[in-house]
């Protein structure tokens, strides 16, 4: 079965998980951060991903300014590498297949689906979570806004929602109720709390203005 | 008293929950809160209060049961039938048990499944990739079964049975008054049929649990609407006293009505996290959420009236058929039993049972379906009376339930919904003929009226407290699913005891809080704030024991405000709130007041008018709203901003069911087509237009101590409804099926030119 999965995996994407993976030389790095609970499963279990197919290795993220030394799976996407891994679960999955928006976050500053992202391929990269936009204790102002709008109802989009707003922000930072309604199209709210999520991003961009 | 105990008085209070009536007994209060008088000045409750816990929100750090990783955790999977219909022969777990990395396996020791997604068994393994490497070692031995999954195939003659008793429930009827003489006294009587399709509730957060075991105590981190009935639920199961389980839900990403009860996957993720040792986390695949947890009916509906030349409605008969999967269909037909004034009026339902997975309440269970049914009709027969749309709802306007034969309403604003929704759309605009529009886009203005339950009732129990810092924490057993509860329960604290909602702590969420009902039929806001208010009122009445000394005064005379204490003749005379809290001596004071319970005698439900302007391109079929207003009637609002968004949400959400959402199975295979949310169409920011909330400025009564109802579900109601009706003003064309996609648009008018 295992064998089966790895077929489906594009040229592209092996070609480069190779060279990345014989880069980090076949696993025997010692990761900086193993979060307790997987360290715990492998010395318990001793199971080898080899054995079953999967390939392996360390990989170098630098999320939200701190660097992070993770031992991932070829397979692995980003979301789970943050969710999973390193705890930071402010970053969700909703649709899995990069339908929704949810679990978008930036990667060297481009907003990216994080569902459909192989860690692998954020390698040395700078990513930004939903955590790491408050600096200084001090709230972004489209969080801000998002709040005082009320841009949210169960508050499970509302991550992405954020990080699509900041980067559309960053790209115009005047812009029309149009022009807010095409930007924040690519993120879906089954709450339906549009309206709401369209006034806190104009009131952001007024925060900006101020 | 000598016997050192009393006794509690106990009431039993009939709600209608759902669109059914069912009966809450409680122990109720020896005494309430006087009702807050209507001209009084309110500072906190009716204002537009941002999220006390907007900040969690916004920074990610609100923790949802999806996001709980503990340590050693395990994840598991369920295992589920391909086939929609099959006897179970043989399931042979020995390779899944033996597949490395796997911790527990669990049968669940079915004969026969009955639709596509039916749980077999379950894993649980060290991640998520194993886990479904075991599920494909599990072997089973299928006898495959003749099926159906198309609601008018299921009922015609010879169709595979889905229930030994035949694929049709008998019809469960209602009825008043004597429909063949209403229909005699018609002068105009119109027969016709409405469908709606099945709606996946598909929230945000899928469905899912944790398990946690110390000893022989449980902890469930659930996706659920009702903390302490899957606590019950699931202690039963377990065979567990109902103490060792506890059943944690903080954060929720929507249900919408999918999430009330226990899960086959919950309890499973309780015996495989025993059987392991450790931890299990199971959370479903967008495409299980799709066709395993429950949906929206879709129905057929039957609906036949007559009026007098004055528009006077004297009779209704409504047959409608509901497809439950394999569950129970519902009801539909509340709106048109309660809305209009009609005496004499016939009513039968049937649930049809197919091949998919049964039904569950969705956000309004059967008032929508009702609502497009009978708000479509009045309009057709409006036209056919040559009345405009709004006069004929006037016309036939009732204060009691029961089309006017039943019961008083303690309050009812729709009155007030027609005449400030009428002048903001500028009904006056709307087409004197429909379709009367020149060229190929055409606009048009339509209407709809809504009905819902939402009164709240007892049972609502509270352990509420104020410290020594004047910070209060309220501990009770609701939750939050996405409404705003934790900011209204502070806002009701806060303005009772004259604070700020940043000095209100709320902890809800938890079965290990004092007991609060599932969040469900609108509920929630005007069960619990009346308890809140209860427990804010006899805290104050403590602490005024103790400023009044402090102020030689009469603790009697005292009032709050503004964060102080003083005297209510003269507000000179006062004591910082948090300065009296210092002198509580004995830690903190505490209330556990409970809700009180709802007058006998009256009616209680929530009323709204939504109208809506459309565009209909003629040449592409394609519908688009352009500006919605949704006014409410709700009694006392508590939170204007996270209303307005509850308003704004359900018309969305009905825009949805209007015109993208439909389930679509493959009737070779059973399985479901469009499980997932490219295929699944629900709307971007890109259709949403502009949605206008009315907030009806009402207070009821008599219902509670805070003149509150509820407001969750009635913005979904008439909002499909309304846009229906525009898109006949617009274009002169009916379209009795939803959704209401381009095709059915061109369809219609080919058939009006071929007519």
């Amino acid at each position: 079965m295992p064998k089966k999965r790895e077929k489906k995996i594009d040229k592209k994407h092996q070609l480069s998980r190779r060279s990345f993976l014989k880069g980090m030389g076949s696993g025997a790095v010692t990761a900086a951060v193993i979060p307790s609970s997987i360290a715990a499963i492998k010395a318990k279990e001793s199971i080898s991903f080899q054995e079953t197919g999967v390939e392996k290795g360390v990989v170098n993220l630098i999320i939200n300014g701190r660097t992070y030394n993770v031992e991932v799976e070829a397979r692995e996407i980003l979301a789970d590498t943050l969710r999973k891994k390193l705890n930071l679960t402010g970053t969700k999955i909703i649709c899995g297949q990069g339908a929704c928006g949810a679990c978008t976050v930036l990667v060297d500053g481009v907003p990216i689906y994080s569902c459909i992202t192989l860690t692998v391929d954020v390698n040395n990269k700078n990513i930004t979570t939903i955590e790491g936009l408050a600096s200084d204790g001090k709230l972004h102002p489209v969080q801000e806004a998002f709040i005082e709008k009320d841009g949210m109802q169960c508050g499970f989009c509302t991550s992405g929602q954020i990080m699509s707003a900041v980067t559309l922000l960053k790209n115009n930072p005047n812009p029309a109720l149009e022009e807010v309604k095409l930007g924040m199209s690519g993120n879906l709210c089954r709450c339906g709390a549009y309206p709401k999520i369209f006034e806190s991003v104009l009131a952001a961009a007024e925060k900006g203005r101020r | 008293m000598t016997r050192g105990f009393k006794i509690p008085k106990r009431i039993t209070t009939e709600i209608n929950f759902e669109g059914e009536v069912i009966k809450i007994d409680a122990e109720v209060p020896e005494q309430e809160p006087e009702p807050i008088s209507e001209d009084k000045k309110l500072n906190i409750i009716g204002k537009k209060v941002p999220r006390i816990n907007g900040e969690e929100m916004v920074t990610g750090k609100a923790k949802y049961a999806f996001d709980i990783n503990l340590p050693g955790m395990l994840y598991g999977k369920m295992l589920r039938s391909p086939h929609p219909h099959a006897n179970i022969l043989n399931v042979d777990m020995s390779k899944a048990e033996k597949h490395p990395g796997v911790k527990a396996v669990i049968n669940l020791n079915k004969n026969n499944v009955r639709y596509v997604g039916e749980e077999i068994a379950a894993v649980a393994a060290v991640n998520e990739e194993i886990a479904e490497e075991a599920l494909d070692l599990i072997e089973v031995e299928y006898e495959k079964l003749p099926f159906v999954v198309n609601m008018s195939r299921a009922m015609e003659p010879g169709a595979p049975r889905v229930r030994p008793d035949g694929n049709i429930s008998k019809p469960r009827p209602r009825d008043r008054g004597n429909i063949e003489d209403g229909f005699k006294e018609a002068d105009v009587v119109l027969e016709r049929t409405y469908k709606t399709q099945v709606e996946v509730h598909n929230p945000a957060e899928v469905h899912g649990s944790v398990a946690k075991w110390d000893g022989e105590k449980v902890t469930v981190w659930d996706t659920t609407q009702a903390t302490h009935g899957v606590r019950r639920s699931l202690a039963k199961a377990l065979q567990l006293p109902e103490s060792n389980v506890r059943v944690i839900n903080h954060y929720m990403g929507g249900g919408f009505g999918g999430k009330l009860g226990l899960n086959v996957h919950t309890l499973a993720v309780a015996n495989l996290s025993k059987m392991a040792g450790a931890p299990v986390k199971i959370f479903l695949t967008r495409k299980e959420e799709s066709y395993c947890v429950g949906n929206r009916p879709a129905t057929i509906q039957i609906l036949k009236g007559g009026a007098k030349k004055d528009g006077t409605i004297t009779a209704f008969y409504y047959k409608s058929f509901n497809n439950g999967g394999v569950g129970s269909g519902g009801s539909n037909a509340s709106p048109i039993w309660d809305m209009y004034q009609c005496p004499n009026c016939q009513i039968e339902e049937s649930s049809v049972y197919t091949n998919t997975d049964a039904s569950r309440p969705m956000r309004a269970p059967g008032y929508p379906q009702g609502t497009f049914s009978v708000d479509s009709f009045l309009d057709e027969l409006a036209e056919k009376l040559g009345m405009d749309p709004l006069e004929l709802r006037k016309k036939n306007y009732t204060t009691k339930n029961r089309g006017g034969t039943g019961t008083p309403y303690s309050s009812k604003g729709l009155d007030k919904c027609y005449e400030l929704g009428a002048q903001r759309i500028g009904w006056h605009r709307r087409n004197k003929k429909p379709g009367e529009g020149k060229g190929p886009i055409k606009r048009g203005i339509g209407m709809a009226s809504e009905i819902w339950g939402g009164s709240g009732g007892p049972g609502t129990q509270l352990d509420f407290r104020l410290l020594t810092d004047g910070v209060v924490e309220i501990r009770c057993g609701t939750q939050d699913i996405g409404t705003g509860t934790y900011t209204i329960i502070a806002q009701v604290a806060a303005e009772e005891l004259g604070i700020d909602v940043k000095d209100i702590k709320v902890m809800i969420g938890d079965s290990d809080y004092p007991y609060s009902g599932s969040s469900g039929g609108s509920m929630t806001a005007a069960s619990v704030c009346p308890a809140i208010r209860a427990g804010a009122a006899d805290i104050k009445g403590k602490l005024f024991a103790i400023a009044g000394p402090l102020l030689g005064e009469n603790p009697e005379e005292l009032d709050v405000g503004e964060s102080r204490i003083f005297v209510r003749n003269n507000k000179s005379k006062s004591i910082s709130f948090k300065e009296a809290c210092k002198h509580i001596t004995e830690g903190m004071l505490t209330s556990n007041e409970t809700r009180g319970p709802n007058p006998k005698g009256y009616a209680f439900s929530t009323f709204g008018a939504h109208f809506s302007e459309v565009e209909v391109n003629t040449l592409t079929g394609k519908v688009k709203v352009i500006r919605h207003v949704a006014a409410h009637e709700s009694g006392r609002f508590i939170n204007i901003l996270t209303s307005e968004n509850q308003i704004q949400g359900g018309t969305v959400q009905a825009l949805s069911y209007a015109f993208f959402e439909q389930r679509i199975m493959d009737e070779q295979t059973g399985k479901m087509i469009n499980s997932n949310y490219y295929d699944y169409k629900t709307p971007t920011a890109m259709d949403t237009p502009q949605i206008e909330p009315i907030i009806i400025d009402s207070v009821d009564p008599v219902l509670n101590n805070l003149g509150m109802k509820g407001l969750g579900e009635p913005p979904r109601i008439p909002s499909h409804a309304a846009m229906a009706n525009a898109i006949y003003n617009a274009i002169g064309v009916w379209i009795r099926e939803l959704p209401i996609t381009p095709d059915k648009v061109l369809a219609a008018l080919e058939e009006r030119k071929e007519g």
